[in-house]
């Protein structure tokens, strides 16, 4: 007699997430923002960058909802701008070292011994220079432009998802299916792309995530100390000139940073959920 | 603890910064000569400078030699403590950033001890209520904590505290009409500590308390815990006793590995308050492009954060027992 096993069947990925309330709120916060960022300058009244467009320093009114700065220029208009200046630089900065990461984490990890020795050699040393200071003297010495500093932070952020990604081949590459498909004569680049990677993405995803935040902060430190483009404003530049004026105009330093806030708590927040999908064992917490 | 093996232990740990060190020295040098224009407009910094001056600096640093040649007089400088000069502040870079140290060491001094204090405490609080209201809440804040630019926190603390409310001052270190020593100086400096130091707690809190309940609640559900229960040892002994030991290693070591994040979340709350430590002094280098001090800064700071390693995991080998040092 046999006896039939009903194995249910596994949840879809959007049930899982949507289990974590936080998760859902941070997506849609994240929607929201990029919308702002993309459709804010053609509905807007205001030019960004335009000066006296209103009074200097006017509170927040229904005219100008987040105020107007020192120069008359419509604070929500500069920081919808300026968000899609940060946004750009985080996704950027973090697919970029989630490629370099992944590269130099899978080569270590599939190779292993002198090639693995050397490469996380590498990767120790950039874990223990410190990266913020090192971003400075970049951008200091080659010149604040997004392109750079999306480019310093890029370079400085690989070595965790490097880490993470050698772990996971290391682990993967003596697999029972890895062997099987070695056996079967697979070459190693079909190894590699077909059968570790896939599996080994998990982890990286939520890392990425995770590192767009943090590439934000980043940004976002090194305009705030004078670092930001100066032919784009992004938010930590308002920040910058918000310091002279906050005492008597608070509203050109809430608004820019809630903006940040948001981005980057929902980013976390996503992350969170990102977790929970791709992750079984850490469900159920 | 045999002392002697302790000893080679930390030699060893030393010996493993040599190549790192080495690595910080070539970033600078590497830089001088890559950024865009003549290698000693970076060494003068944006000040201005007599021909004298120029002429002296392309001998000391022998810019008409070969290139390898001149990495050896850099290299043989720095091993020497010469970090440069200064040509705005007319004082050598070690000296400038030496005196600034205090003040840093102070504002992070106090934060940590405070945050470390506090969200240990919060994180076994959550960690015996998992789920509860509690534990919700300190979760949200502290995940908002490390969500947030320190110096955000600190303008909007600054406008409420300092400027609305008038409790704290609103810039620097001292007042110019305070005492200028013994304990009314001890005063007027820590009322100057208070915003600066919460700022800089916050995100430092968050991680510590996420950390500690992430742990607690790991190690409080071991079989060693059970068993002393079962002995019918007293519940707060169990947690504070058994648990908490256990739980406040990787406490330690997470201050060490974010020992970098650290100093950077310092320079930028220095910046909000005008504290005159490191952080405040790489602002007006930048400002100022004052290249030897910037690069000085680095050295230094890199210097300060593989020290924390090294301390780190030298109190980790002290405490654990189960770390064999070789």
């Amino acid at each position: 007699m046999t006896t039939i096993t009903h194995i249910p069947a596994e949840p879809s990925w959007w049930r899982i997430f949507s289990r974590n309330r936080g998760s859902v709120v941070g997506a849609v916060v994240l929607v929201v923002l990029f919308a702002l960022a993309i459709v804010a300058p053609m509905l807007l009244r205001f030019e960004a960058g335009r000066i006296d467009v209103g009074p200097s320093m006017a509170p927040p009114s229904l005219v100008h909802l987040m105020g107007t700065d020192e120069l008359g220029r419509d604070v929500f208009a500069r920081a919808a701008a300026g968000l899609s200046v940060s946004l750009m630089v985080g996704f950027g900065a973090a697919t970029i070292s989630t490629f370099l990461g992944v590269v130099i984490g899978g080569l270590a990890g599939f190779f292993g011994r002198s090639i693995d020795a050397l490469l996380m050699r590498l990767t120790e040393i950039f874990q223990v220079i410190p990266r913020f200071f090192l971003a400075v003297l970049l951008v200091a010495f080659f010149g604040a432009s997004i392109f750079n500093i999306l480019i310093a932070i890029a370079v400085l952020s690989w070595p965790e998802i490097a880490r993470l990604v050698r772990g996971e081949f290391l682990s993967l590459r003596s697999r029972q299916f890895v062997d099987a498909a070695r056996v079967a004569g697979a070459s190693r680049t079909s190894l590699i792309f077909g059968e570790i990677l896939p599996n080994a993405l998990g982890p990286v995803v939520v890392n990425a995530t995770l590192m767009v935040g943090q590439a934000m902060l980043l940004e976002a430190g090194l305009s705030y100390l004078g670092l930001g483009d100066p032919t784009k404003a992004s938010l930590g530049q308002m920040l910058q000139e918000a310091q002279q004026i906050m005492r008597s105009a608070w509203w050109t330093t809430a608004f820019p940073g809630m903006f940040i806030f948001l981005a980057v708590l929902s980013l976390n927040l996503v992350g969170d959920g990102l977790t929970d999908v791709l992750n079984p064992r850490a469900r159920g917490r | 603890m045999p002392t002697k093996s302790l000893l080679i232990y930390v030699g060893g740990r030393l010996l493993q910064a040599v190549p790192i060190m080495f690595v910080i020295i070539l970033i600078n040098f590497a830089l001088i000569h890559a950024a865009p224009g003549d290698p000693v407009d970076i060494l003068i910094g944006g000040a201005d400078a007599t021909p004298e001056y120029i002429e002296g600096l392309r001998r000391e640093f022998g810019l008409d030699q070969p290139l390898w040649q001149q990495f050896v007089t850099y290299i043989s400088k720095i091993v020497q403590f010469d970090l440069g000069y200064s040509l705005r502040y007319r004082e050598p870079v070690l000296s400038l950033i030496l005196g600034r140290m205090p003040a840093t060491l102070l504002l992070m001094g106090t934060a940590l001890f405070f945050s470390s204090l506090i969200g240990i405490l919060l994180g076994v609080f959550a960690a015996r209520r998992p789920y509860s209201v509690g534990d919700y809440t300190a979760t949200f804040v502290s995940l908002a904590g490390y969500s947030m630019p320190v110096f955000w926190l600190g303008q909007i603390m600054l406008v409420i505290f300092a400027l609305h409310l008038a409790w704290f001052p609103t810039q620097g270190m001292y007042s110019l009409r305070a005492p200028s020593q013994g304990f009314g100086r001890i005063l007027d400096v820590a009322h100057h500590l208070v915003l600066p130091a919460i700022t800089y707690s916050f995100y430092h809190l968050a991680l510590i308390y996420r950390l500690t309940r992430i742990k607690m609640q790991e190690v409080l559900a071991l079989d060693f815990i059970t068993t002393a229960r079962a002995k019918g040892v007293a519940e707060g002994r169990v947690v504070y006793r058994h648990a908490l030991r256990n739980a406040i290693l990787p406490v330690v070591t997470v201050i060490g590995l974010n020992f970098g994040f650290m100093l950077a979340g310092s320079v930028l709350t220095e910046t909000v308050f005008a504290w005159p430590g490191m952080g405040r002094l790489l602002y007006e280098a930048v400002g100022a492009r004052d290249y030897p001090v910037l690069m000085g800064l680095f050295t230094v700071l890199s210097v300060m954060v593989i020290c924390a390693n090294v301390i780190t995991d030298v109190v980790y080998a002290l405490v654990d027992p189960r770390v064999v040092y070789r």
